[in-house]
């Protein structure tokens, strides 16, 4: 390994000479060993960027080369993690360095002494494929961590394999070549793993939040974006869907956000049940902080540290989320770095690779037929912090070019508290078709049905508001003004959603359905009664409406609303 | 002793390019003597011959044969106990005729970030005394909570009054008050140091002066020193801190200063790509840590140029903040105090100091149904003054009036009256009152029958 010299710092970015490394290798800078990464080679002149604070590196002092690139180490033990963007866990960093993160500090991903009882699943003699798993490790109490062989592995029978308790780095196999096999194995996070055959996705994947299910569906393995202006509650939301996305495994990549809301994750998380399985979310949880005052180059990282260990759950046939927030944060890392190599910028200062990398980072998401067999997802949810909530800007658009759900936030609404502040007229899902006959299947044939009538009453509504705004609500005809009380309904009672409310905060697929067919169905009445000749003033006065409005937060909520229902029947029997 | 270099090859604005043999560290402090005066300024670029350095109190005077040396280290800030109390210089030197700092510690200015696992979650209510924050968007300790206002609004009053009334519930804590001014007039550093000085509070206030015809350079040292200084004070002697510093306008425009010397390419509206990791580095520096008892809360001032929230400067406060509280022109005009106007303001942290056990279980309820209304009511103004007021439904005539009452009786308030949570939310309830009850949408029957004043009365007499 050869030893180079720092010819310049300035910022995050070094210059050093006498380096034989390639592109993307992580090499040591200075005295301390800042941990680093060449990111451009010219002539014998090195460009590096340092993932930590340069303050103090002088010209001068060495380089070192480890002849290998940026890797995520990959065995069990992640789960429950809580890492920076290189993937050292914070928690590690804390008991060497204390409360403030200092320089030049080495943690592995994961821990290297604990032991782990490896039970096989492949016996002497078989012959094991690239990504074949050959075992299995309980790394948490509901989630069974597969040991497979590498898939750059090119595999081979069985020699000898060993059941009973190691160590990651401990031979766990021998292969008839002679090659050992551990539970650990090292991946370049910036390189996509490989999978068998990417599939379409299918089944939708359950959020609990009724506009997101009811109106702009996410299927598993698929994509989805959430721009907002600040304030417009993305991180809410993010959480929210880490929260209740019913998925094995979720990867929370905090990228150059707040520590507070960090804190906030991890307190939370470990306290919070998974719906499905009653355990603690963060059983089934990896979390990357990179804050945004810790070092902007290993904020660029996290993003592919994320996927990467997302993509090895995957590799398991495991459900898995990641939501990353923000990418606006890392297109900005990269902008910064970009500007300090003085690239030639594209728009908005941007690299003129931000398209480029975005759709990198969103192709690696997908429902796959791994090399094990069987199937496994990736689902991106990507938060964009457009500048002064503009839409137009790069970043935004780079992504919708990506993504096939957009959830437009909306700082309209967030005004009004109208929560989650997805505007519904904005907002859409490409999946809608491929998920109708799931939902048909499963919930109810009149699904699609419904959530039409919702769509048109609302697209109705808007339109509306215009006269309304120019003329005064009383100046429409009867049946409109119905028209805007039932929007009214859906808006307030249905599509708002309070995520700190103990029961509104996780909505099942048949209560969603319920709720928004009793609101559908006050709607039918209302419009036989109005051409019976009975007065609007009469007819928004009927009781049960009113009390349409708090069903969404009772746990227990069906012989309620069956109540209310039968109610109104009576109400407007009665209506003359 | 250090070597002394009288080899500057170029002086471009605040910067100088020196010539060197010695290895120089990135970052680094360096002296410049000229005449009887020392000045400083710290490395931004070092490669193996020449180096880029930012001199903090200008380059007026400077020749090509000004004596430069290096001191080896990155610039440390001295502190000890008896800082507080100080008036001190935008770049750390006593401005109140007192002696220098004698340090019992030296720390690096840059700071290093709080390992996120070692955040402790920010829950501890903070009552300013303001309905408009307490109420609507709740402030908690180690909280960074910036006042968006515009030229000529009185944000300074409102940050005086936050200083003035900050107090937990029910406990006496030691607590510091550290005010920043970057680039602020004379005659509004008075206003503020007077009035620390009628309240007291000067006795518990570090005050950091960086006046308008002061160096703009001088000014990207300024927060930093102020916030090194509530660090030690927080974490080190267990203070709970409130940092206010203004304006931190006047601070990004020194980074576009420093950006544009330097030949960078430019981001938005020509200030630095890299604004928005710099000013995280510097509101990251708010917050809490499990095991140690003070806090750092910070209440940044800045004032939008031209009112515009999506200037780069309030946008990307924003992105980093834990919510904005927004002065408006309009209720000023009005003649409201504070002006605040609580629809685009917002408390990010506001759900974990409020409720049961922190203030009220019907605070958050309360709150919504206020926001709701209060939005809708403004919404409505504007069909009113298209359509008239008779043209409007009965519903919506109560909306609009509610609107109307909320900025007289909750947002208005005196600018020593010290309002209790208790108080501010009895005022939510009285307006919430004069809608029927079934409006109340957002509020569990619940808390309806414990507090709306209907049923709250009928307790009472029971």
């Amino acid at each position: 390994m050869e030893v180079g010299k720092v010819k310049r710092v300035a910022g995050p970015l070094v210059q050093a000479t006498g380096l034989k490394a390639s592109m993307y290798d992580l090499v040591l800078v200075g005295e301390e060993g800042l941990m680093s990464e060449v990111i451009g080679i010219s002539g014998n002149k090195y460009i590096i960027q340092v993932y930590e604070d340069t303050g103090g590196v002088r010209p001068g002092e060495p380089v070192k080369e480890t002849g290998a690139p940026l890797v995520a180490q990959l065995g069990p033990g992640i789960l429950t993690q809580i890492y920076d963007g290189i993937q050292r866990p914070l928690p590690m960093l804390a008991a060497a360095s204390g409360d403030f993160i200092s320089r030049g500090l080495f943690v592995d991903g994961i821990d290297h002494k604990k032991k782990w009882e490896f039970k096989p699943t492949a016996k002497k003699g078989d012959v094991l494929k690239p990504g074949q798993a050959f075992g299995e490790v309980q790394e948490q109490l509901l989630i069974k961590h597969k040991i497979m062989v590498p898939p750059k592995h090119k595999g081979g029978a069985i020699k000898e394999i060993y059941a009973g308790n190691f160590n990651v780095d401990e031979t766990i196999a021998v292969l008839e070549d002679g090659s050992k096999l551990t539970m650990m194995h090292k991946w370049p996070v910036r390189q996509a793993r490989p999978v068998t055959k990417k599939l379409a996705p299918t089944i939708p994947l359950r959020t609990g939040q009724r506009v997101v299910d009811g109106f702009f569906s996410l299927a598993k393995g698929g994509t989805a974006a959430i721009p907002g202006g600040f304030g417009t509650g993305k991180t809410v939301m993010q959480q929210t869907l880490s929260k209740w996305a019913d998925v094995d495994i979720v990867i929370y990549v905090g990228c150059g956000e707040r520590g507070n809301e960090m804190a906030d994750v991890l307190h939370e998380f470990p306290e919070l049940q998974d719906p499905k399985t009653g355990r603690p979310l963060m059983e089934r949880s990896i979390v990357y902080a990179n804050t945004s005052n810790m070092p902007v180059a290993a904020r660029e990282a996290s993003i592919y540290t994320g996927m990467t260990t997302a993509e090895y759950y995957r590799d398991m046939g495991y459900d898995c989320m990641m939501t990353a927030d923000s990418t606006s944060r890392w297109a900005e890392a990269m902008r910064e770095m970009g500007s300090r190599l003085e690239e030639m910028p594209g728009e908005e200062g941007y690299p003129a690779y931000l398209g480029a990398r975005l759709a990198d980072f969103y192709e690696r998401a997908g429902r796959a037929e791994v090399l094990n067999g069987g199937q496994g997802s990736i689902s991106v949810v990507g938060a964009v912090s457009p500048p002064g909530g503009d839409f137009t800007e790069p970043v935004t658009q780079n992504t919708l070019r990506m993504v096939k759900v957009f959830w437009a936030l909306d700082s309209k609404l967030t005004q009004r508290r109208h929560f989650p502040s997805i505007n519904w007229l904005d907002s859409y899902s490409l999946y809608d078709q491929i998920l109708e006959p799931w939902f048909i299947e499963n919930v109810s044939p009149d699904w699609n049905k419904n959530k039409r009538r919702a769509m048109n009453i609302l697209q109705e509504n808007a339109e509306l508001e215009e006269i309304v705004m120019l003329v005064g609500s009383d100046a429409l005809p009867e049946d409109q003004q119905i028209t805007l009380e039932v929007a009214r309904m859906i808006i307030n009672f249905w599509l708002a959603q309070s995520a700190f409310h103990p029961v509104d905060t996780f909505c099942p697929y048949k209560k969603q359905f319920d709720l928004l067919a009793a609101i559908l169905k006050y709607r039918d009445y209302a419009f036989e009664a109005v051409q019976k000749g009975i007065s609007v003033a009469e007819i928004n006065s009927v009781p049960s409406k009113d009390a349409l409005a708090k069903v969404r937060l009772e746990a227990e909520y069906e012989p309620i609303l069956a109540k209310i229902l039968a109610q109104m029947d009576v109400e407007f029997k009665a209506l003359k | 002793m250090t070597k002394e270099y009288k080899t500057i090859t170029e002086i471009s604005g605040p910067l100088i390019f020196v010539e060197k043999t010695e290895p120089v560290g990135y970052m680094e402090l360096v002296e410049i003597r000229t005449g009887g005066e020392m000045k400083r300024g710290q490395v931004l670029d070092s490669s193996d011959d020449i180096v880029v350095i930012q001199v903090f109190e200008g380059t007026g005077g400077l020749s090509k044969d000004t004596a430069v040396s290096f001191t080896g280290d990155v610039i440390k800030m001295p502190l000890s106990p008896s800082i507080v109390g100080r008036v001190l210089s935008g770049s750390g030197k006593p401005r109140d005729g007192g002696p220098e700092i004698v340090p019992e510690v030296l720390r690096d200015i840059a700071g290093a970030a709080i390992n996120p696992a070692s955040r402790g979650k920010p829950r501890s209510f903070i009552q300013t005394g303001i309905s408009t924050i307490d109420g609507t968007n709740t402030l908690v300790r180690g909280q960074k909570l910036p006042i968006f206002s515009g030229a000529g609004l009185p944000h300074n009053d409102l940050a005086l009054q936050i200083a003035r009334q900050a107090k937990a519930l029910g406990e006496a804590e030691s607590f510091a008050v550290i005010f920043c001014a970057m680039g602020i007039t004379n005659e509004e550093a008075q206003h503020f140091l007077a009035d620390f000085e009628r309240t007291g509070a000067l006795e518990r206030a570090v005050v950091f002066l960086n006046l308008a015809d002061d160096p703009a350079v001088e000014r990207i040292l300024t927060p930093r020193l102020g916030l090194t200084t509530a660090e030690y004070l927080a974490f080190d002697l267990d203070m709970h801190v409130l940092i206010i510093y203004t304006d931190m306008t006047n601070y990004c425009e020194s980074l576009r200063q420093m950006g544009a010397a330097r030949e960078e390419v430019p981001g938005r509206r020509g200030y630095p790509g890299y604004m928005y990791t710099d000013l995280a580095c510097q509101y990251e520096r708010a917050g809490i840590i499990k095991g140690r008892k003070g806090s750092i809360t910070q209440f940044p001032i800045l004032t939008m140029p031209g009112d515009d929230i999506t200037h780069p400067i309030p946008d990307l406060s924003g992105y980093i903040t834990e919510g904005q509280i927004i002065v408006s022109r309009e209720l000023h005009r009005k003649g409201i105090y504070p002006p605040v106007d609580i629809r685009p303001s917002l408390s990010r942290l506001m759900n974990s100091g409020i409720g049961k056990g922190h203030t009220r279980e019907d605070h958050r309820a309360v709150s919504d149904q206020l926001y709701a209304y209060y939005a809708e009511g403004n919404d409505l103004r504007g069909l009113a003054a298209i359509v008239g007021k008779e043209a409007l439904s009965e519903r919506d005539k109560l909306v609009l009036e509610f609107a109307d009452k909320f900025e007289k009786r909750f947002v208005n308030q005196g600018r020593d009256e010290d309002r209790s949570i208790f108080d501010t939310l009895q005022i939510g309830w009285d307006l919430l009152a004069d809608l029927p009850e079934a409006m109340l949408t957002r509020i569990d029957d619940k808390y309806i029958k414990a507090y709306h004043p209907k049923y709250a009365a009928s307790a009472a007499k029971k």
